[in-house]
């Protein structure tokens, strides 16, 4: 997914680094596919997402080359194009593909902005604007990362159900994470939990969003 | 044998047992698994350290070893362990996680890629890093 922005600005000073919510076996096979020459980090955990309080993929922050955060952790480009598409043949309307497209676009020329024009970017944000816009985790969110190692410690040792008691006790503190929500549920034969529970959850979400819609011209909720 | 998880670590204790909810450990396996150390302060990691109360001392050490429950409540850390009390998650809390965040510098963090070997984002320092996440589901 980050290929082609990696290799357009490495030679800028960037890199992307990412970190996959993933058993290694399941994430194996997709990279070896993109063959990215950028770092691609396995996290079994989740403790990138437990880190910098992420709730879903893609999400990204943007860090500086003194390792500070300049944009919060954050949707990475993806919309909510998808929850409208015709579930019966999977298929997304050209309008659809067409906003998927134009978010992803407008994300990535946002980095490409920031890498050139580094703090003078509109898109990297003063310290005061990130603490006002970061996300914080409660205590319900720390204990569902507690649980979650918990079950994901359980289930390398072959205690299925105790660890999906687990699973289950660090989604119900967390309804906010599909990561940790994903991670557990039943998986389809091409390795995707996408299936009608998955669904009946999106839908539950009614007006609130799947991908929170990136805080970005162009992206915000109610842009056109 | 416990097996104690904490951040990114996973310590098999040699001195330690469960009884019930609480998590008495031995001095050594405690800083082995956490970072934190009994000293005359108290608890310690680095420059904080956690009294222990005169009173209920004994709630926290009895007989040199230490009551890691009693201390990760006291930090408001959360702690929970499998049903046979062998594997235990002494986590961090929300209010220190929050705190990092807060201070912007972008937490740092040690994850194999698929050949095994240990990356951390600490060693990009220097330049522009787009720390994205994904996943196969």
């Amino acid at each position: 997914m980050w290929q082609s922005l990696h290799a357009s600005l490495q030679e800028r000073n960037f890199t992307v680094v990412t970190v996959a919510m993933d058993e290694p076996e399941a994430a194996r096979p997709w990279i070896e596919l993109a063959k990215p020459t950028y770092p691609c980090l396995i996290d079994r955990n989740h403790h990138v997402a437990e880190l910098y309080n992420m709730v879903n993929v893609p999400q990204a922050t943007w860090i500086d080359e003194h390792g500070r955060i300049v944009r919060p952790p954050e949707n990475a480009g993806s919309s909510d194009a998808f929850r409208r598409m015709d579930r019966t043949s999977m298929q997304m309307s050209p309008e659809q593909i067409a906003e998927r497209n134009r978010t992803k676009r407008t994300y990535v020329a946002a980095i490409h902005d920031w890498v050139l024009k580094g703090p003078g970017s509109e898109f990297a944000y003063d310290a005061a604007t990130i603490r006002a816009r970061l996300r914080l985790p409660d205590d319900a969110v720390a204990r569902a990362h507690a649980h979650f190692r918990l079950a994901q410690s359980l289930l390398k040792r072959g205690k299925r159900e105790e660890a999906a008691i687990n699973f289950s006790a660090a989604s119900r503190l967390h309804p906010d994470s599909w990561t940790i929500w994903r991670q557990a549920a039943e998986k389809d034969a091409t390795g995707l939990a996408a299936g009608p529970e998955f669904w009946a959850r999106v839908d539950s979400l009614g007006d609130r969003p799947y991908h929170r819609p990136i805080d970005m011209k162009g992206l915000r909720q109610g842009d056109a | 044998m416990i097996t104690v998880l904490h951040e990114q670590s996973e310590i098999v204790c040699a001195n330690a047992r469960a009884d019930g909810d609480e998590l008495w450990m031995g001095a050594q396996d405690l800083e082995a698994a956490t970072g934190w150390s009994i000293k005359p302060e108290g608890l310690c990691r680095g420059d904080a350290c956690l009294p222990v109360p005169r009173d209920r001392a004994e709630d926290y050490i009895k007989a040199d070893m230490l009551n890691a429950t009693a201390f990760w409540r006291r930090m408001q850390h959360p702690i929970t362990h499998d049903a046979a009390g062998e594997l235990w998650v002494l986590g961090t809390s929300a209010t220190d996680r929050s705190s990092a965040l807060k201070a912007l510098e972008a937490p740092d963090f040690a994850l194999p890629d698929l050949a095994g070997a240990t990356r951390t984002l600490s060693e990009q320092r220097g330049r522009k890093v787009l720390l994205a996440t994904w996943a196969s589901w």
